[in-house]
């Protein structure tokens, strides 16, 4: 039905899409799975209009079409389901349904929504606000949308993000039979649960290109092989330390922050352990990140640093948000190096420039003392932000610490962070890349829906255990 | 003749809120779109000069209305072309316009300065007119303060029972959301951002052609666009609290012109500013409305409203 030909994509410099290729059949389901930033999301937004490819052609029924505006692939009957409801949440269901349909009658589009509901087993108020449904119900409130705009292909971006397992079984008991009435459905996933209980067919994406396809059933551990990359040997790593008193504790931690919140968190962090947190964006990694730094306190359970009663803990938090969170737009390096160290009374513009002049060398940050914070590369920012942890830390926590970074960057930082880590302190970072996890941490804590479904020592587990951990199976 | 006197003092309220009414629900409009319009404080004053040298020239009411519109319109397109379109600060633009619209206005108008000009004849609806009480009150106005009185239920049920009116709403709180479904957001915001600029004009006019007749510096209007800015929000974006708003200030003005006649001992301005710092009081209250403990009281919550979510978020469309 649908048939996506050579597809390429650039921003700019960045290839987010390179050669994919895509045929979706009517009466099928077909999945698309790849880690974060495969161009998953990208091509779906190709796919709807959102936003316009670079080259390569779409066909549809054999036709080739434009697909330059969301309108014109809703005259087409492609209709999308985003990942964060896109909607109004202030307006009531029967208004969010109604909006923009072509025909606005309230009292025929009340029946329609009940008629959808009772056909699907969905449970909707037409009166009610749109906001303080449920984002199961968001979605339903969306997908009958879709339905009675009689889209024939229906895209699902990570549709069971942030649902109950109840709606998730209505859920997919609506796709089935959508499937045998003939619509040709695309689910955008990266659990393998979901894909093996509803695909018919699955595409596998990895930094862009085509990374194979498979038809039912499907064999997990290609699947597995072909999203992460070829699964490498470990090379040479640093001596694992011997774990000392613990430094961080965490008891029944919970929290309904974030996506997906916290759950009964239960974890102790000892002295000389470098923890890595696997999992999908927004898996929890991030809220436990804040709640160890004491930016988010738990809304049931505790968390203690058993050393503060003694000495203060000092901790650190490098932020993935580098330029939002970390530093200070607007501000130089040296007025960096200043907030960070003792400022002098008066500020002349001589104060701190041999000691940023030294950190910029020891860094080797490409800019100078009078570089602004968001003149740097994402690179340069991050070593900016290392040359400012205190060297009395002892708890230093990072979000995604070597995004951005190349190879030798990447190992660079590690190799300063580990020689200067103080031998009663410990490192907690959050990576999306499952070899710098393998690679650099002594044990790993893997998130899945906001909870900790794997803590393993890194020596004793592998690839396999721990991404199949990240898609939810143990 | 406390009755007459009663009468007089409504009817005083129901024409001097005209021109605020027609000025407040034109940004009210605007700004269910999703557009800040700061302008119009400057744009009433010189669609009101622009009014009234066109009706004075040609003689025609209606001209002189048409063309206090077009300047409102006019006024408003810069915003258009430079927020919505280049995708610059709607307040830093609002805010120069403002300035720029009342400069221009007294330079422009300045060989008009107190000429005679015409004024709006009232028209009293025939038997209405005659009622007791009633009939001054409501009925024995002119054309422009019954345009106030029926743009209030038109536009409430313009908002909230038209697909149209859906639609604005919906650009107003979530433009992705509605490009996502096919409509073109900054289309929609234009479109309302000079239907709101019309009424700004509209309001300008009925200051110099009717409610405070004549063009000179000042006016008497100064001030008057920053008020109604205010409304919208007293009124929390919605059309009927809106034009309450406007009542209430129309109330407390004509207050202060009869209580200085009983308290003569008091001096004027006090009577005169008065209606200023009780507009930012009843505005306290009104936002009370919105945190809980506020909620509890249902006057509160009556008057509460939420702006819409994208409101003065320029969307950039791809």
């Amino acid at each position: 039905m649908i048939q996506l030909v050579n597809i390429h994509k650039t921003f700019g410099k960045v290839k987010a899409l390179q050669g994919v290729n895509l045929h979706v059949r009517p009466g099928s389901i077909h999945g698309i799975i790849g880690e974060n930033g495969a161009g998953k999301s990208t091509l779906m937004k190709i796919l709807t209009g959102f936003i316009a490819r670079t080259s390569g052609s779409i066909l549809l029924d054999g036709r080739e079409v434009a697909l330059k505006t969301p309108e014109a692939a809703r005259k087409l009957g492609i209709g999308m389901l985003y990942q964060e409801p896109l909607d109004f949440p202030k307006l009531s269901v029967l208004d969010n349904f109604m909006a923009a349909a072509a025909d606005t009658n309230p009292q025929r589009q009340a029946e329609i929504i009940t008629r959808l509901s009772n056909k699907f087993g969905f449970t909707l108020n037409p009166s009610s606000r749109q906001g303080k449904l449920t984002v199961g119900e968001r979605q339903q409130v969306e997908l009958m949308r879709l339905i009675r705009d009689q889209c024939r292909i229906l895209i699902l971006d990570e549709p069971t993000t942030g649902i109950s397992g109840e709606q998730q079984k209505l859920l997919f008991g609506t796709l089935r039979r959508l499937r045998d009435e003939g619509k040709a459905i695309i689910l955008v996933s990266h659990k393998l649960a979901e894909i093996h209980s509803l695909c018919d067919r699955v595409t596998i994406l990895r930094h862009g290109k085509p990374a194979g396809e498979q038809e039912k059933p499907f064999n997990e551990e290609q699947l597995l092989q072909a999203m992460f990359a070829a699964l490498p040997t470990r090379s040479s790593r640093p001596p694992r330390r011997t774990p000392g008193k613990p430094i961080l504790t965490m008891e029944e931690v919970s929290t309904t922050a974030g996506r997906v919140g916290l759950d009964r968190i239960n974890t102790t962090i000892h002295e000389g352990e470098i923890v890595g947190l696997a999992g999908l964006d927004g898996s929890g990694q991030s809220i436990f990140l804040q709640m160890a730094y004491g930016l988010l306190s738990p809304e049931q359970g505790r968390v203690s640093l058993p050393d503060a009663d003694v000495e203060d803990v000092m901790r650190v938090f490098l932020p993935a948000d580098r330029l939002g969170k970390g530093l200070i737009a607007g501000l130089t390096v040296r007025e960096h190096q200043l907030l960070a160290g003792a400022t002098p009374f008066f500020i002349h513009s001589g104060c701190g420039r041999d000691e940023t002049k030294k950190a910029i060398n020891t860094f080797s940050i490409i800019g100078t003392p009078d570089t602004m914070a968001e003149g740097l590369s994402g690179g340069n920012q991050q070593r900016l932000l290392l040359s400012l942890i205190p060297p009395q830390a002892r708890l230093i926590l990072l979000e995604h610490p070597t995004r951005g970074l190349d190879l030798q960057s990447g190992r660079w930082t590690w190799h300063y962070l580990r020689s200067h880590l103080p031998d009663n302190g410990a490192i907690i970072f959050a990576s999306p890349e499952l070899d710098d996890i393998m690679e650099q941490a002594d044990r790993v804590l893997v998130f899945y829906n906001g909870a900790i479904i794997l803590d393993r020592p890194t020596d004793q587990t592998g690839y396999r255990e721990v991404s199949r951990a990240i898609t939810g199976r143990v | 003749m406390m009755e007459i006197s009663a009468a007089v003092f409504l009817a005083g309220i129901a024409s001097s809120a005209a021109p605020l009414i027609l000025a407040a629900l034109g940004e009210t409009l605007t700004e269910k779109a999703g557009v800040i319009n700061l302008s119009l404080d400057g744009a009433i004053l010189l669609s009101a000069m622009a009014g009234f040298v066109v009706a004075a020239r040609t003689g025609s009411m209606v001209v002189g209305f048409a063309a206090a519109a077009g300047t409102g319109m006019l006024a408003t397109l810069v915003l258009v072309v430079i927020s919505i379109y280049l995708g610059q600060s709607q307040v830093a633009v609002g805010f120069a316009l403002t300035f720029l619209c009342r400069d221009l206005a007294y330079f422009l108008g300045a060989p008009f300065a107190r000429t005679a000009g015409p004024q709006l004849s009232i028209v009293p609806v025939p038997i209405l007119a005659d009622l007791p009480i009633i009939g001054p009150v409501f009925f024995q106005h002119s054309l422009i303060v019954y345009t106030s009185f029926i743009a209030i239920p038109l536009l409430w049920f313009f908002i909230y029972r038209t697909p149209q009116g859906l639609v604005l709403r919906c650009v107003g709180e979530n433009p992705e959301a509605c490009w996502a479904r096919g409509i073109q957001p900054r289309k929609i915001q234009t479109i309302y951002t000079l239907l709101g600029g019309a009424l700004i004009g509209l309001a300008g006019a009925a200051f110099s052609l009717a409610i405070k007749p004549g063009w000179g510096r000042p006016q008497g209007c100064e001030g008057m666009g920053w008020i109604a800015l205010a409304l919208v929000i007293f009124g929390g974006w919605h059309p009927l609290k809106v034009a309450f708003g406007a009542y209430l200030f129309g109330f407390l003005q004509m207050s202060g012109i009869f209580l200085q006649d009983i308290f003569p001992s008091i001096p004027a301005q006090i009577f005169q500013v008065a209606p200023f710092p009780l507009m930012i009081f009843t505005l306290v209250l009104v936002h009370l409305g919105r945190d809980n403990k506020g909620r509890k009281f249902f006057l509160l919550r009556l008057l509460s409203g939420d702006p819409p979510d994208a409101l003065g978020k320029n969307y950039r469309q791809v």
